[in-house]
């Protein structure tokens, strides 16, 4: 419960509809997308303007209490669980596009705005925004920028950050800072723009965001490649990198994936297929065919025993459907759906898979794995049941097995998901202790009192484990 | 038992462990947008307060009972959530047991009672209501209640739901259906005509209607004469007991004829047929007779997409489609209206933006939550004049009375006109048969 004064002085701020601390709140803003997490916070604040956000933060300052910033709540680490209560702060009432500036090709956002939003938005005045989370439809800018979410387009266009040239965001004492701006290059002091994106509300709260916008691909066109095992098609991922191809999609699934997707799905995968590439090219067309048709020919050199083009919108959707139903086909399988991140230098993918299989299998849990083959972001994904502790234990196991090989094939515990709570204990793995006090000492210089979402990204404890990342 | 006991024991946790909280329901979630994104009132925070009432976290009290209603049982999270958590069912469930340990204060109670347990229980009882309205209709009271603006009194919209309800017909018309019809064109399939309760009451015009649009569709139709109310307002009202009562006895009277297919003209009823597999999950007797009768019933806009249809035509007019939430969330029947539209000559269907939201009918949510449902309607009114149609076609009778009712708010009724597909379909065969005949 918040104090008595901290409340009054809230409600006198945002006035009071937009604070609720009843038992339904509490409630329903305890959890995210994270699996085994969750916790209440005290109240939940609703700002309607920057201003509000800076009285809101300076109250917090004052009194010491947490706060958690929110957008959809769909993030996967536990980023906004109120491990220690305090106000959940969402951005319901700043989701406005402020602005598209065609001749600077931006757009400027408030942050509760969903990346869908975004990308109708952009598409309605003939420009592009890429970056395309999964999550898109449900997304909000501020968590897109806090998350510095990937997406499927991520190898040819980038991610999150690639597209953020300002910011608008409010300090822990209240204080409001522009960062970057309508500009290409920019090079007054640190970047804080960079800093910012990727630091999960623990530096500051993001107000508003100046997004980079382009030209849309004329045309895009899709193929389907099917293969009797994961080497190979992990050798056509080099071949069509090597042979100076960058496209949109490349995105993969193993055998127990398509298992599970025909199982649930019948979409008419064969039984002897071993894994599957989903390749998408886009630009102009000439371009675009030539290329398809390379690509085509690097898959069937690498033994593919099917590949498909789509001649078709309608057969494009049928071809991506596999991978598209595939977290639905996994998810159904157990209670508990656990999809992790853990991404590998994109020659080592095989590697990783197989990797994934046999820990798997030595710990007798099911993971199955499919992800952006192209820039080495596995999504291997744990079918589980989160009351069964037992299992929950070697689950854990599995995963720490794969964390750690990750790291030692020079990749990272997170590709896009992010820290949070829950990998708080391995981000030393990855960035060594010396990374992980660099880290701490900005933000302890930014967040003294350790206000802003406080309990993510640094844990109380690191795993024990060899360290294996940063530290030399 | 206590509540909490009866909750865990009936809403199914393991759909629960099954929601993951990935949030992708919310934007399909009507309540969620109309309450500027307050999580407590999307799918994913109902399943939470539902499991935080199993957990024994939460007192299953006024704010979880406020929220359940609140909820449209629109259904729409189910095609969105990739997790494939049966929304419509765990509602179901919760509002069973909320229900069954609820005071009702007396008056709501007897008015419960007659309508659940009385009215809607017996198609006889059902005409003899309809009876009543039909005097009422004809005797000064309603000019009485009309001019002395008493509606007013009533909760939410009564006063223009009052006067978007069809005129009643005469009760001899209800009565006077044979009980087989023969196809008037080339035989193409027998059906079984699931007449519903409303349907055959308020809506008998449109049942009328739908018959003949099947009869010249070359179908034979029979009406099994013990079949009763579907029991959608029973199962979503949380009154579990009497709704299997009456899907039982609909299955044993669809078993008695002979027909290839189960028809419905109302996605609300279509649903709740289809639904009966789950209703009677747990009774030995009914449990596979009711995966029958699910498999056989299809809404007549599905039928009839698969069939050769008679010429149909207008002089031009734009129409635009307010989908059927149950038609298209539950029983997964999509694309069959509009593809009906595309058929007829002189018509341009013009999709509307965001169809596929609720318009906020939901049964009798328009009534229990008037304040929300019209929120909803004034947006779905926008949507719909953007189109610039003069029709809003319908595929449920709730969705019908709802759109006059908006028709009626943004006072467009000399413009703009509401009709259920099978009405207008009816027209449309007319007036080519006219035209055919005049030509010749
Ligand atoms: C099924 C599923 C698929 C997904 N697919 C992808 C994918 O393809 N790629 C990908 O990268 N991610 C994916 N995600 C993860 C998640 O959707 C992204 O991390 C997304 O960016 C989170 O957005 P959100 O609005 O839900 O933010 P939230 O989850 O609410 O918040 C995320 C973080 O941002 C912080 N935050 C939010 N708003 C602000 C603000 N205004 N100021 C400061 N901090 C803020 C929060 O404190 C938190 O740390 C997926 C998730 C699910 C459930
Ligand atoms: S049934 Fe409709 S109103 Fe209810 S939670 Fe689902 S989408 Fe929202
Ligand atoms: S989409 Fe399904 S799994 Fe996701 S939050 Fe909604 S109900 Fe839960």
């Amino acid at each position: 419960m918040l104090q008595p004064e901290v409340k009054d002085a809230l409600i006198h701020v945002l006035g009071k509809a937009y604070i609720a601390d009843t038992e339904e709140q509490r409630i329903a803003y305890s959890y995210d997308g994270t699996p085994g997490f969750s916790a209440e916070p005290d109240a939940v604040v609703r700002p309607g303007s920057t201003q509000d956000v800076q009285e809101v933060v300076k109250i917090c300052r004052q009194y010491g209490v947490p706060i958690v910033p929110r957008g959809s709540g769909t993030n996967l680490c536990a980023g906004t669980t109120p491990t220690y209560g305090g106000v959940v702060m969402v951005f319901t009432r700043m989701k406005d596009i402020l602005e598209v500036d065609q001749e600077n090709l931006t757009m400027t956002v408030q942050p509760g705005v969903t990346t869908l939003e975004i990308v109708q938005r952009a598409e309605a005045e003939g420009l592009f925004y890429p970056p395309d989370p999964s999550s898109m439809k449900i997304s909000t800018i501020g968590g897109n920028i806090n998350e510095n979410s990937g997406g499927l387009r991520g190898l040819k266009y980038g991610v999150t950050k690639d597209y953020v040239l300002g910011l608008e965001a409010v300090m822990s004492d209240g204080s409001c800072i522009r960062t970057g701006g309508k500009l290409a290059k920019d090079v007054a002091g640190y970047d804080f723009t960079k800093l910012l994106t990727g630091s999960e509300g623990t530096l500051g709260i993001v107000t508003e965001a100046v997004l980079k916008l382009v030209p849309p691909p004329p045309v895009k066109k899709t193929m389907l490649a099917l293969y009797p095992s994961m080497e190979y098609a992990a050798a056509s991922v080099s071949g069509i990198i090597a042979s100076k191809i960058i496209p949109a999609t490349l995105e993969f699934l193993d055998q127990p994936t398509m298992e599970a997707v025909e199982a649930y799905a019948q979409v008419g995968l064969p039984v002897e297929a071993g894994a599957l590439l989903l390749i998408e090219q886009d630009g102009e067309e000439e371009l675009v065919d030539r290329h398809m048709a390379q690509m085509k020919e690097v898959c069937e050199k690498n033994h593919a025993f099917s590949v498909k083009m789509a001649a078709s919108a309608e057969e494009a959707a049928a071809l991506t459907e596999a991978r598209r139903s595939a977290l639905t086909a996994l998810a159904r399988r157990r209670p508990t759906t656990m999809l992790e991140d853990a991404t590998v230098p994109r020659s080592k993918i095989a590697e990783m898979v197989r990797f994934i299989e046999k820990t798997a299998a030595a710990h007798q849990v099911e993971i199955c794995t499919f992800g952006h083959a192209g820039d080495g972001n596995l999504h291997p994904t744990c079918m589980t049941d989160v009351r069964d502790q037992e299992e929950m234990a070697r689950v854990e196991a599995a995963f720490e097995d794969i964390f750690a090989e990750a790291v030692r094939l020079g990749g990272t515990i997170t590709g896009e998901h992010g820290v949070g709570e829950m990998k708080s204990p391995y981000l030393a793995w990855k960035l060594g202790e010396s990374g992980v006090v660099a880290m701490k000492a900005v933000k302890q210089a930014l967040d003294p009192d350790n206000i802003m979402n406080p309990g993510k990204l640094f844990a109380g404890d690191t795993r024990n484990r060899v360290s294996l990342g940063g530290d030399r | 038992m206590s509540i909490q006991q009866d909750f865990q024991e009936h809403v199914d946790y393991e759909e629960l462990m099954n929601c993951t909280r990935c949030g992708f329901c919310l934007p399909a979630c009507p309540t969620y947008l109309h309450t500027d994104g307050n999580e407590a009132s999307s799918p994913r925070g109902r399943i939470a307060l539902m499991k935080a009432v199993a957990d024994g976290r939460k007192e299953p009290d006024e704010e979880v009972e406020a929220q359940l209603q609140e909820c449209l049982g629109c259904r729409a999270c189910e095609p969105a959530c990739p997790s494939g958590v049966p929304y419509g069912q765990l509602l179901e469930q919760a509002r069973t047991v909320i229900e069954k340990h609820k005071k009702h204060s007396l008056p709501v109670k007897v008015l419960r009672g007659a309508t659940f347990g009385w009215m809607f229980l017996s198609q006889k009882r059902m005409n003899r209501v309809h009876q009543m309205r039909r005097l009422y209709e004809k005797t000064p009271l309603q000019q009485l209640m009309r001019r002395t603006n008493a509606f007013a009194l009533l909760p939410g919209e009564a006063a223009v739901m009052e006067k978007v309800i069809p005129k009643a017909v005469p009760a001899s018309r209800i009565r006077s259906v044979p009980k087989q019809e023969k196809a008037e064109t080339t035989e193409q399939i027998n059906v079984a005509f699931f007449r519903g309760c409303l349907m055959s009451t308020m809506f008998a015009e449109t049942n009328e209607n739908t018959r003949y649009v099947l009869r010249r569709s070359g179908c034979n139709i029979v009406h099994p004469e013990a079949q009763e109310c579907c029991g959608a307002l029973h199962a979503h009202g949380g009154e579990e007991e009497r709704a299997k009562a009456l899907a039982r006895q609909n299955i044993e009277a669809f078993e008695a004829v002979e027909a290839d297919v189960i028809i419905s003209n109302a996605g609300g009823c279509g649903a709740a047929l289809k639904d009966y597999p789950f209703l009677l999950r747990d009774d030995p007797e009914f449990k596979e007779r009711a995966k029958v009768f699910a498999e056989k019933s299809m809404d007549v806009s599905t039928l009839l997409d698969r069939l050769d249809l008679p010429p149909m035509q207008y002089d031009a007019e734009v129409v635009t489609y307010q989908p059927s939430c149950h038609l298209e969330n539950v029983m997964k029947e999509k694309g069959h209206v509009e593809s009906l539209l595309r058929g007829i000559e002189g018509v341009s269907y013009t999709a509307m933006p965001q169809k596929e939201q609720c318009c906020g009918s939901a049964g009798i949510y328009n009534l229990i939550q008037p304040k929300m449902a019209m929120r909803i309607l004034d947006r779905k009114m926008k949507d719909v004049s953007l189109t610039r149609a003069s029709v809003i076609i319908t595929s449920n009778p709730g969705c019908l009375l709802q759109m006059k009712a908006g028709i009626e708010r943004e006072g467009l009724s000399g413009e703009v006109r509401a009709e259920h597909i099978m009405d207008f379909t009816a027209e449309a065969i007319r007036r080519a048969e006219k035209e055919a005949a005049t030509s010749v």
